[in-house]
């Protein structure tokens, strides 16, 4: 007994298990230090810039003119073509993703359905660049074409290839919510004399509530943080918003003048990142707590 | 007498089969679904058929273009060679190489990482508050944009440790985007080890670690394999995160090369990206389109095969 016990202090207290036990915990604790070193980073980068340039002047000015012998720094072009476009994009993509994912769950056979998923999956995978060269190549001439511009790179393309680009994530995790709706709440709706359409857009659907609330989350995460796709298609001249117009997005500012860009215009793109950052951080924790808050 | 009896049944014969039709009409009226609820329905029906299709279309579409422009400008020359302005010829066996090479060094740091994160998460911390915290920041990192990740990236390994725009710099950014997905799948196999397997092994006088690396990780490697097939995926479908931190140059370099400070190099993507809109070259863009798009199908197809396998194996359990 005596030498069993004293067998397994050593073992547990060996020299292996406790740097093993150490180690696991520092590896634990980078993930923390990531998310600090990014934010300092992105905050200490950031800063500069907009004291230099002024609070207001650069998240309200409606010029934006990095190059200019007299330079202007106003990021409002950027801001609004960003909310524009993720908005405009999740008005298509909700809808049509959501109706499809209903259908694959509740009404298309099971052959079909998991063929339509494996697709769906796999739009969900292709790197976004190819989005961007098969919009730069369709979508985009097939809006000059339709509204008789000399160029069809507009904020109009951009939000069709983000739509596109937004609806797999959607269908597959709405999908999900649905299918795990129990059977039961199906049935007693039917029961009670209720048709198939109504079962499902007023029991299954509300049912499954949170995880397409989730889905849409997702959604507008991606539609938000999308650079390379939207920097191919959009034109990327700093106009304010408009449909038919070139536009550029808050992404695609720091991307795009990121590689010859140096001085107060360089900080200048740090400082947009801070506010990308700043801005997809909160629209992610407050619909992230709505959420929560109603799964309580 | 007898007849003005007779004659009230009947009138009352005639009220009462009245008053049945008039509930039977009721009732039917009431069960029957009304045309407005019916009419609801066909649109609503139709809707749904319609996105369906309007999916479907884009799926076949996107994929049928890209195979349509990119397949037969898939040569043995072009993955064969680096691009020459001498002989006007153009290749992408750098950028395989370079995709190739990121990803190797990226899962090498990750997985440690990632698994060990996990491991502490699942098998060590006793601190509620603290796995709280690390449960929110790696969600915190998987919502960050790859553009948000490719600017820390350039601040921190490029200019802050003095990497360079090299390959090292550009999977040490991956390592970070990363890191939650390795995290969440180890995370949810490691759940799935039953909690008699580690007792036994306590039992038998292990010590904790011993257990870990004996017993619980044996038994979850089919969540950790998934993890990295989706890594991988996150990989090879990078852009924005590896422009400033990878660059983009084509040049031919060995594995050592790779870990080098200031060795520049293309994954595919940004290949395609510069083929797209440097260079206006459509042709090798579409083939490296359409070389992304089977890896994109194989990794899938792999991913779901060891879930299935995974699926299956906690089933028998």
């Amino acid at each position: 007994m005596s030498t069993l016990s004293a067998a397994k202090t050593k073992k547990a207290n060996s020299p292996v298990e406790l740097f093993m036990h150490g180690l696991l915990t520092v590896f634990g604790l980078t993930s923390i230090a990531f998310v600090i070193f990014i934010t300092a980073f992105l905050v200490v980068s950031g800063i500069p810039a907009i004291g230099k340039i002024g609070f207001t002047n650069f998240l309200f000015g409606t010029v934006w003119k990095s190059t200019a012998a007299d330079p202007k720094f106003g990021i409002l072009p950027f801001i609004l073509t960003s909310i524009y476009g993720m908005a405009g994009a999740l008005l298509i993509a909700i809808p049509v993703g959501l109706l499809c994912a209903i259908y694959l769950s509740k009404m298309a056979g099971h052959v079909l359905a998991e063929v339509i998923r494996s697709a769906v999956e796999l739009l969900a995978g292709i790197p976004s660049v190819v989005y961007g060269l098969v919009g730069m190549i369709i979508i985009v001439p097939w809006v000059a074409k339709s509204f008789g511009l000399a160029s069809g790179a507009t904020l109009l393309a951009a939000i069709i290839v983000l739509s596109i680009m937004v609806l797999p994530s959607i269908i597959s995790m709405s999908e999900t919510a649905l299918n795990a709706v129990p059977k039961e709440y199906e049935e007693a709706s039917l029961a009670l004399g209720a048709t198939w359409t109504e079962t499902v857009f007023k029991v299954s659907v509300p049912a499954a509530k949170s995880g397409i609330a989730a889905a849409i989350v997702q959604g507008v995460g991606r539609a938000i943080g999308e650079a390379m796709a939207v920097m191919m298609v959009s034109g990327n001249v700093a106009n304010m918003p408009g449909l038919l117009k070139s536009v550029r997005f808050l992404t695609t500012a720091v991307a795009s003048e990121m590689s010859y860009a140096s001085g107060l215009q360089r900080q200048a793109l740090y400082s947009i990142a801070l506010v990308l950052f700043i801005f997809i951080m909160v629209i992610m924790f407050v619909l992230n707590s709505a959420i929560k808050k109603k799964k309580d | 007498m007898v007849q003005e009896q007779i004659k009230t049944t009947a009138a009352e014969q005639a009220a009462v089969s009245a008053r049945m039709r008039q509930a039977q009409e009721k009732l039917r009226k009431e069960t029957q679904i009304s045309s407005g609820r019916k009419v609801k329905g066909g649109v609503v029906n139709g809707l749904m058929i319609a996105s369906f299709v309007i999916v479907i279309g884009l799926l076949a579409v996107i994929i049928g273009y890209i195979c349509y422009r990119g397949l037969p400008k898939i040569t043995w020359q072009l993955l064969s060679t680096q691009p020459s302005h001498l002989k006007r010829t153009v290749g992408i066996l750098p950028n395989i190489l370079n995709t190739i090479y990121i990803i190797l060094i990226t899962l090498m740091i990750v997985l440690p990482l990632g698994v060990g994160t996990a491991i502490y998460l699942t098998e060590y911390a006793t601190n509620a508050k603290l796995v709280r915290i690390i449960e929110f920041t790696t969600e915190t990192l998987s919502g960050i944009p790859s553009i948000i990740y490719g600017l820390a990236g350039l601040l921190i390994f490029v200019q802050a440790l003095h990497c360079g725009t090299s390959i090292l710099a550009g999977a040490l950014t991956l390592v970070i985007m990363t890191l939650p997905t390795i995290i969440r799948s180890t995370q949810e196999s490691l759940k799935t080890v039953p909690d008699s397997y580690r007792e036994g092994s306590l039992a038998l006088g292990s010590g904790k670690w011993h257990m870990i690396r004996t017993v619980v990780l044996p038994s979850s490697i089919d969540g950790i394999v998934t993890g990295c097939i989706l890594a991988i995926g996150r990989i090879v479908g990078e852009s924005a995160a590896l422009l400033f931190t990878a660059g983009m140059a084509n040049n031919i370099m060995n594995f050592g090369q790779a870990f080098l400070p200031n060795n520049a190099g293309s994954t595919l993507t940004v290949a395609l990206y510069m083929y797209a809109m440097e260079q206006g070259d459509f042709d090798t863009a579409f083939a490296i389109a359409a070389i992304l798009l089977i890896l994109t199908f194989i990794i899938n197809f792999a991913a779901k095969q060891v879930a299935r396998k995974l699926r299956k194996n906690t089933a028998a359990d």
